[in-house]
């Protein structure tokens, strides 16, 4: 009795969360252009999609800006992360403190407080301000990803490669690296995500000439949005999820390989 | 020791990218067009249509984010207690959904939520009666909790996760009951979730514009709608900076209420 | 009376057998000690009397009543976790005063109690610290008080001196006798530290497997262990294949032994156990079979040496070093020769084996 209640509850949040994701799906397969009714099996969308060159513009520039900002949020965060370990407890605590602003600021304040200071310098906004907003949000969740990781590390094991006459930087990639990887790479997948799903700091900052599919799409919410963005949506969903199942079931073979 | 220095990058974001950026906007908030000293564009938000707005989206965000906190607890509780709260899980259903558009995902609930949509077809079926929130205050608050659940689910989730078995058995072995576990045991171990998980669905709640763009059909005007405006429409740059210090403001206090339930102060983002 | 029974109970997780068939009672006012290796089933046994588990077959008997399905907070049962457990978002008092609260005692009853758990975990005045400020041994003693506050008729102890180091182990074992004569309940204690249970016990319950190996006072069980794993598992021991001849007469390693056991039949197989400090040492000739030292490590009151003597090696200790090389003889004397009948089926046998 309890467990089909608990069932039931986890099924309506699961609802909640994919109805209107399902409810994309079957969209961009529907004939006609009206969000409200379905007209037929259609895969138009989707060759339009691929003949549209704005979208695909937008879709090349949200892909390239989320992982140059994530690379260098990365690159960054994590040598801000030792940098930051070797500080003393006063100063370490004030940088934390103020890394966690952009997280707790209302990204609507960290869109506009950049766009003004660009053009305030006399920076004019284009791809590169946009980059620069986004690694500056994505540095923050590196910095919460690998801190704890760095954190746990054994320093020992640190001093005991020196000890063994490893250099300094060979010692950081042979023996420190490979403990704080997990921390690395969720916070550079973490940095993608939050880059391609950003949409306010991005409207602020980007000027008129470029767009990411989030522009894209709200520039068309009052015309009425293309099923073509459905279209692409959906591929990009299911090619996300294709990649985390395989992901999963690679994980789940190691640790099985790992229990015996 | 120069390995302290392998945090300069890092710096130089901070400065450039939050603190400058930070004090500009103060600067235009306290300026007007010709650069002079004012406080004009603060205490516009006295007149009576800013006021409004950030009364509405104060209260849709109090409703948003205790909607949010009423889901997601026992929803973290099933987690914590069932084999599925791997992580492996909670990443499929919670992450996987941002990798479509928050905008698209928004925007289907229009089609869901419509007077002949998919949601008041299954109601007239069952014979309910049908729902028509949409264009309404009520319509935004669903869009914001349906952004911004994640976002409680996994704090709180982290927090419960975290609670040593033991100390459960222990309360039950002294005698607790399982609700006098639950009140005195569980939810404090869990406060350090909790506030984080306000915090996240407050602040982009109170502040968002979008949603209550496309489900409110602009009938609901936010203060972040004022805001935006000001930036795209009307390009009165110093009067949005203004107000939004003034938001701002309300951030820092809500945030400091919230703050105080969290005695420990172990409060974590992720 | 038992105070507590335990009646043919079977547990099994993901179709492991854990207990099967497990019989057990407990005296009002004992000090009982199961002990075994990690995963004999001591800990399920201790979780299904603090009602954490329930067993798939079998009752629990508390004073004759059946408590089997009785939920954890309803027994007068308390426990003392591995870990402590203790409340991390409480002060001390706060932590001690918890199940008095919850049965709703008057403040002053409360403040009364915190106050005597605290002097008789020897933590006077600590009511206002928090649990993170205390040391491991400072928190298991808090542990102890917070249990103990409720008065219950038994208190369940699982491996509560595990974390700490040696030096406050022993100390906190004598703590423990002492509280337990002061307070007059049950202990069940569960260890799979040998020297824990032979301190402490009224009783001790050797376990493996699932199954009870031996019960019996400390001396029986160090000095009559029944089986080759008892013999194992408590102290160390020379184990050694042999034949009973005829009552009071064992061949070892084809040399003939006095001994005072009886009933075993006429030449049959079983099992010795010579207790490393019963060996005696001697010169070539002096002793019943003769052998060479082939290792020698001084390990504080005595020295601990290997002797290789009739194609056995064995453990012997004493405190007169014969240094490696030296042809020695040794002797035991009849009552230090413990005989143990061989397992008999496969069944019997894999009881018998460790882990």
């Amino acid at each position: 009795m309890k467990k089909t209640f608990k069932g039931i509850y986890l099924l309506l949040i699961m609802l909640f969360l994919y109805l209107p994701i399902f409810t994309l799906m079957v969209l961009s397969f529907n004939g006609g252009k009206t969000m409200n009714a379905w007209v037929g099996f259609s895969l138009e969308w989707y060759e339009e999609m691929f003949n549209n060159r704005q979208i695909m513009e937008a879709l090349w520039n949200t892909v390239t800006i989320a992982f140059w900002a994530a690379t260098i949020a990365t690159v960054v965060g994590v040598m801000a992360c030792i940098g930051i370990n070797f500080m003393k407890e006063r100063h370490r605590s004030l940088l934390m403190g103020i890394n966690n602003i952009p997280l707790l600021n209302a990204d609507i304040v960290t869109g506009i407080s950049l766009m003004l200071a660009f053009l305030l310098f006399g920076i004019s906004l284009n791809y590169g301000t946009v980059l620069f907003a986004h690694i500056t949000f994505c540095i923050p969740y590196v910095i919460l990803s690998v801190m704890p990781k760095l954190k746990q590390l054994e320093n020992h094991t640190y001093e005991a490669a020196l000890d063994l006459g490893a250099s300094p930087i060979y010692a950081f990639f042979k023996v420190v690296m490979p403990d704080i990887m997990p921390g690395i790479i969720s916070g550079f997948l973490l940095s993608f995500t939050m880059s391609v799903d950003d949409f306010v700091i991005t409207h602020f900052t980007r000027g008129a000439g470029i767009n990411t599919l989030s522009t894209l799409i709200y520039s068309q919410v009052r015309v009425g949005i293309r099923p073509t963005l459905y279209a692409l949506s959906t591929l990009i969903f299911v090619a996300v999820f294709v990649v985390l199942v395989i992901v999963n079931i690679i994980g789940n073979k190691k640790e099985e390989r790992k229990d015996l | 020791m120069t390995k302290r220095f392998f945090s300069g990058p890092f710096l130089i974001f901070i400065l450039c990218g939050t603190l400058i950026p930070l004090g500009v906007i103060a600067f235009y908030g306290i300026t007007d067009r010709s650069g002079s000293f004012t406080f004009d564009n603060i205490t516009a938000i006295a007149t009576p249509e800013h006021r409004e707005a950030l009364f509405l989206a104060l209260a849709l965000a109090f409703i948003s984010t205790v909607i949010c906190l009423i889901i997601a607890f026992p929803l973290g509780l099933i987690l914590k207690d069932s084999k599925l709260g791997k992580k492996g899980f909670m990443v499929f259903v919670f992450i996987l959904p941002m990798w479509m558009n928050f905008l698209l995902r928004t925007m289907a609930w229009q089609v869901l939520l419509e007077r002949n949509g998919i949601i008041n077809q299954v109601l007239g079926f069952i014979g309910l009666p049908s729902l028509d929130i949409i264009n309404t205050p009520a319509a935004v608050v669903l869009g914001m909790v349906y952004d911004y659940l994640p976002f409680m689910i996994l704090p709180i989730y982290n927090a419960l996760i975290k609670i040593d078995k033991h100390v459960i058995e222990a309360a039950y072995d002294l005698g607790a009951s399982g609700i006098q576990v639950f009140r005195k045991v569980i939810v404090p171990l869990s406060v350090p979730g909790i506030v984080s998980g306000v915090t996240m669905v407050f602040v982009p709640s109170l502040t968002t514009f979008a949603v209550s763009n496309m489900l409110g059909g602009g009938k609901v005007n936010l203060i972040g709608n004022i805001i935006e405006q000001e930036f795209t429409a009307s390009s009165n740059w110093n009067l949005g900076a203004g107000l939004s210090l003034v938001m701002m403001i309300f951030i820092v206090i809500s945030m400091a209420l919230i703050e105080k339930f969290d005695r420990n102060g172990e409060g974590n983002i992720l | 009376m038992a105070l507590i029974e335990l009646v043919d109970i079977s547990k099994s997780f993901d179709g492991e057998l854990v207990l099967d068939e497990f019989n057990l009672k407990i005296k009002e006012n004992e000090f009982i000690t199961l002990l075994g290796p990690s995963g004999c089933g001591k800990t399920t046994t201790l979780r299904i009397l603090g009602g954490f588990e329930t067993p798939d077959t079998g009752k629990v008997l508390f004073n004759g009543q059946d408590i089997t399905g009785l939920a954890p907070n309803k027994r007068q049962i308390n426990t003392v976790f591995q870990k402590y457990a203790l409340f991390p978002h409480m002060s001390i008092a706060d932590n001690i005063a918890f199940g008095l609260k919850i049965s709703g005692k008057s403040k002053e009853y409360i403040r009364d109690k915190v106050k005597y758990a605290l002097k008789l975990v020897n933590l006077s005045g600590y009511e206002k610290r928090s649990v993170d400020s205390l040391s491991g041994g400072q928190q298991q003693r808090i542990a102890i008080a917070r249990a103990i506050v409720n008065e219950p008729r038994v208190l369940l102890l699982d491996e509560p001196l595990g974390a700490l180091d040696l030096k406050l182990r022993q100390e906190m074992q004598y703590e423990l006798i002492r509280l337990k004569n002061e307070l007059g309940i049950t202990f069940l204690y569960v260890t799979h530290d040998q020297e824990e249970a032979l301190t402490m016990s009224d009783k001790v319950v050797v376990m493996n497997q699932g199954y009870i190996q031996q019960m019996g006072t400390p001396e029986e069980i160090y000095n009559e262990p029944e089986n080759a794993f008892v013999a194992d598992f408590i102290g160390d021991s020379n184990i050694v294949p042999g034949i009973m001849m005829e009552d009071r007469v064992v061949k070892i390693c084809d040399h003939i032994f006095p001994c005072i056991d009886e009933g075993f039949g006429r030449k049959k197989p079983v099992d010795v156990v010579i207790r490393p400090e019963d060996i005696i040492i001697g010169n070539p000739g002096e002793g019943i079979i003769d052998g060479v030292v082939t290792s020698n490590v001084f390990i504080g009151v005595h020295y601990e040496m290997c002797i290789e003597a009739a194609g056995f090696e064995w453990l012997a200790q004493n405190t007169k070093s014969y240094p490696v090389g030296t042809k020695v003889s040794i002797n035991v004397i009849p009552e230090n020769i413990q005989i143990m009948n061989k397992p008999q089926s496969e069944d019997e046998e894999a009881m018998a084996l460790d882990d």
